[in-house]
């Protein structure tokens, strides 16, 4: 049994390794196809600038961007905890109701409606709107 | 897990054909293996590696018949030919494409930062390539069968907002940038619902394997739990930044997005990259949904298999040539406010039903899926009518506000260039002082 669940994850890792081997493989292809001079590689100041349109570029990095998508980037910390607080529940949920009846229930049930407080909280705060009226 | 599903497994078929009789093929009959007692690590490599090589090669030649599928699809969905010039129907054009991307020039922005903008085309191929590992093909034709696939899958589709955003910040790009962010927005908004909609398919099954899940759909999943096929299936489609959630490569707004400044075999990978997740996805709703390889007895379990593959597939092509693509703000509230509540329903109504009827057999299911039906209607529709209220108004600039300094009727005299700054202020001062002496 123990032997069988550490075959499916070595399994796995040389999954992995290959899977990642796969890109490098075909990039190194490409670079070395230009010593074989069968790919061009003669880059210019003109090639080597940013496209952003045609135009010339005339800035660095942006520094700023939208406020809102640190909104997001917090509301997913919090929620993604949530879904995986709900997992283990819901693969032993049917075991669970065999033997405790809706006492499993109201256990999740008590978990959803605090986490249901807090997502009408973000909604009354417009938190999940892009654009808001005030 | 089933014993069947895990003896036909095809992995272990070819290492005890290379090991011989040991005990773990003590059940079959290998009189003798290419590798001496002794020596199964080695026989476990090498039959790793044979499967291993089949699946990667199959997974790269689905993408290269993929993509000329679709080109076919989309130019009949057009009203035209689509590519037919080169081998019999076209067959070779993405193979020409191929060979193309590989032998174009590279070219590297001279502000980039060297490293990262050549890890990001591994960092989102290599986890698109690594789901492959736990689909189950057919009976026991996969890789791996972990005992969290769903938590496995979930977890490695997630690293492509990580490659989006190192693409986008190595390549020193505006247009770049503001595309990795809205593209990381969306990505995570749907990873939620995501998550959520397989919650209760998790719950029915009683385990995360995908092989357990297989086997606990007395009939399709779909006709359980149509709430979380829908939301599924929406959020799956965001997750690989198809139309109509595109709003990643808008390419009237953004040029090509995030992969702007790629070429050559670097914006081939992240090509690939996006094709794959389109068949894994396929894969994988095929698999939780659709029964995966199961069917009728006379057809093969792999035919099955590749059928609803294709067909999901046909769908997910469908709804890219039918849908326009929406607005970042319509894409954002659609995502937390329609399809989370969406998935909370569907959560507190099959555990409901899962305390009523636990351990269900499959007329217990007929039961359930008679029950979820009205409510996936009733909701979806509820939830429309609740998200469809308020259409979107620019904001309007108030009338009312000083206009200051541009068109303004009010300017303060002291501002107009080369008027005589008024004097009494300077005195004052002067005034006091005098006084004070």
């Amino acid at each position: 049994m123990f032997e069988d669940y550490f075959r499916q994850y070595a399994l796995l890792i040389i999954f992995a390794l290959a899977a990642v081997s796969v890109p490098i493989g075909m990039m190194t292809m490409s670079y070395l196809g230009q010593f074989a001079r069968i790919r061009p590689s003669r880059p210019s100041e003109v090639k080597e600038s940013a496209y952003e349109g045609g135009m010339p570029p005339f800035s660095d990095r942006p520094a700023r961007f939208n406020f809102r998508y640190y909104y997001y980037a917090l509301l997913f910390v919090v929620f993604d905890v949530e879904t995986i607080f709900l997992f283990p529940w819901a693969v032993k949920y049917g075991v669970m109701s065999q033997q405790f009846g809706f006492a499993a229930l109201g256990a999740v049930l008590v978990f959803l409606i605090v986490v249901t407080f807090g997502y009408a909280y973000a909604w009354r705060k417009q938190a999940l709107e892009w654009v808001t009226n005030e | 897990m089933p014993e069947a599903f895990l003896d036909n497994s095809l992995w272990r078929n070819i290492y005890c054909v290379l090991a011989g009789d040991s005990s773990t093929c003590a059940a079959r009959d290998y009189s003798s293996g290419f590798f001496p007692a002794g020596m199964e690590w080695l026989a476990f490599l090498v039959s790793a590696a044979i499967i291993i090589f089949l699946i990667v090669n199959a997974v790269l030649g689905g993408v290269i018949v993929l993509i000329w599928g679709e080109r076919r699809l989309f130019g009949r969905f057009q009203s035209r030919t689509g590519p037919n010039r080169w081998g019999p129907f076209g067959t070779l054009t993405s193979v020409a494409d191929a060979v193309k991307t590989m032998f174009k020039e590279d070219l590297v922005p001279a502000e980039a930062d060297k490293i990262l903008f050549n890890l990001a085309p591994v960092l989102i191929a290599a986890p698109a390539l690594t789901v492959f590992a736990i689909i189950p093909w057919g009976v026991g034709t996969y890789v791996a069968d972990l005992n969290i696939g769903v938590l496995f899958i979930m977890a490695i589709t997630s690293l492509t907002t990580l490659s989006v955003l190192t693409a986008a910040w190595s390549s020193a790009n505006r247009i770049a940038i503001l595309s990795a962010l809205r593209s990381v927005a969306l990505l995570i908004s749907y990873e939620i619902p995501m998550a959520l909609a397989l919650v209760g398919v998790i719950m029915l099954a009683g385990s995360m394997s995908l092989g357990d899940i297989i086997a606990a759909q007395g009939i399709p999943f779909i006709i359980v739990q149509p709430l979380a096929f829908f939301v599924f299936f929406i959020a799956a489609m965001a997750e690989m930044a198809r139309a109509p959630f595109d709003l990643t490569e808008a390419e009237s707004e953004l040029a090509a997005g995030y992969l702007n400044d790629y070429a050559s075999m670097k914006f081939g990978l992240f090509f690939l990259a996006e094709f794959m997740a389109e068949i894994s996805t396929a894969a994988i709703v095929t698999t939780l949904f659709l029964s995966g390889w199961k069917g009728f007895d006379p057809i093969p379990s792999h035919f099955w298999f590749g059928a609803k593959l294709i067909f999901v597939l046909f769908v997910i092509i469908w709804f890219r040539m039918t849908l326009p693509r929406l607005r970042v703000d319509q894409v954002l509230k659609f995502a937390w406010k329609g399809l989370f509540e969406l998935t909370m329903i569907n959560i507190i109504v099959t555990a409901v039903l899962l305390a009523i009827l636990p351990n269900p057999s499959t007329s217990e299911l007929w039961i359930m899926a008679a029950i979820n039906w009205p409510v996936a209607i009733i909701s979806i529709w509820g939830v429309s009518k609740l998200l469809g209220t308020a259409p979107y108004s620019h904001p309007q600039p108030d009338p009312n506000a000083p206009s200051y300094p541009v068109g303004s009727e009010s300017i303060p005299t002291d501002a107009v260039l080369g008027a005589e700054p008024s004097n009494a202020a300077n005195q004052a001062p002067q005034a006091q002082q005098e006084g004070g002496n």
